[in-house]
């Protein structure tokens, strides 16, 4: 099975430079973590804690995933997950 | 250096007035590569705040994906600082991660005075730059 993964400018220094990557996994904790097997430190830049980084966009074909499971939203062959780091800022 | 028409230059200004005092905030995409601003895509704050600005994560998936359709990427990101100098704060250098792009602030905090500046934010590390007015987009 295999997840096509669109990486970000930002990222892509943990993967050769490379815009997308692919990966296998039944859900989308289990892919981010099957890419650092390869991509070593990418997971970190996405994850903490608490789940995926607040100023971290990730999603699943054309759905943010923080309105399906976050990190337990199941992936499947064929789908597309995009990072895109937020956009935001402000005063302080 | 920015170089960005005058045109461009006052939609950001007129932009960042309409939201005061909320904080606005958008992107100008130009082809890939080029370093020209060209195409004025305001954005939403989907924070609505005075203090912090946000783009809307659907919203921003559907700008990037049509700027990856057309090559195009995001020359400048743009904000308003709504009671502050035109400065990047803290969190404006920690969330920035367009490295290629230019980050214009205006802030609206006096009326009658204009303070439109650019930066260039990667690693951290923020460095003014100059400002060069065009007569016209080419």
């Amino acid at each position: 099975m295999a997840v096509e993964v669109r990486i970000p400018t930002i990222l892509r220094s943990y993967t050769g430079g490379a815009k997308s990557v692919e990966g296998s996994g039944g859900t989308l904790a289990e892919l981010l973590s099957d890419l650092d097997s390869r991509h070593g430190g990418l997971q970190e830049r996405l994850v903490d804690q608490g789940g995926l980084r607040r100023f971290v966009n990730v999603y699943l074909n054309d759905e943010d995933v923080r309105f399906l499971g976050g990190l337990t939203t199941p992936v499947k062959d064929g789908d597309t997950v995009t990072v895109l780091p937020a956009v935001a800022g402000g005063r302080a | 250096m920015l170089t960005i028409s005058a045109a461009l230059r006052a939609r950001i200004v007129a932009h960042a007035r309409a939201d005061h005092p909320d904080e606005a905030c958008g992107v100008i995409a130009g082809p890939a590569g080029s370093d020209r601003p060209q195409r004025f895509i305001p954005m939403d704050n989907a924070e609505r705040s005075p203090t912090f600005y946000r783009f809307d994560s659907m919203e921003q998936l559907r700008v990037w994906r049509e700027m990856d359709d057309r090559d195009e990427e995001p020359v400048v990101i743009y904000h308003s600082h709504t009671a502050t100098e035109a400065y990047p704060s803290r969190t404006d250098i920690s969330y920035a991660s367009e490295p290629g792009a230019h980050y214009v602030l205006v802030s609206t905090r006096d009326p009658d005075k204009e303070e439109f500046r650019s930066f260039r934010i990667a690693g951290g590390v923020v460095t003014e730059e100059d400002v060069e007015v065009v007569a016209a987009p080419e």
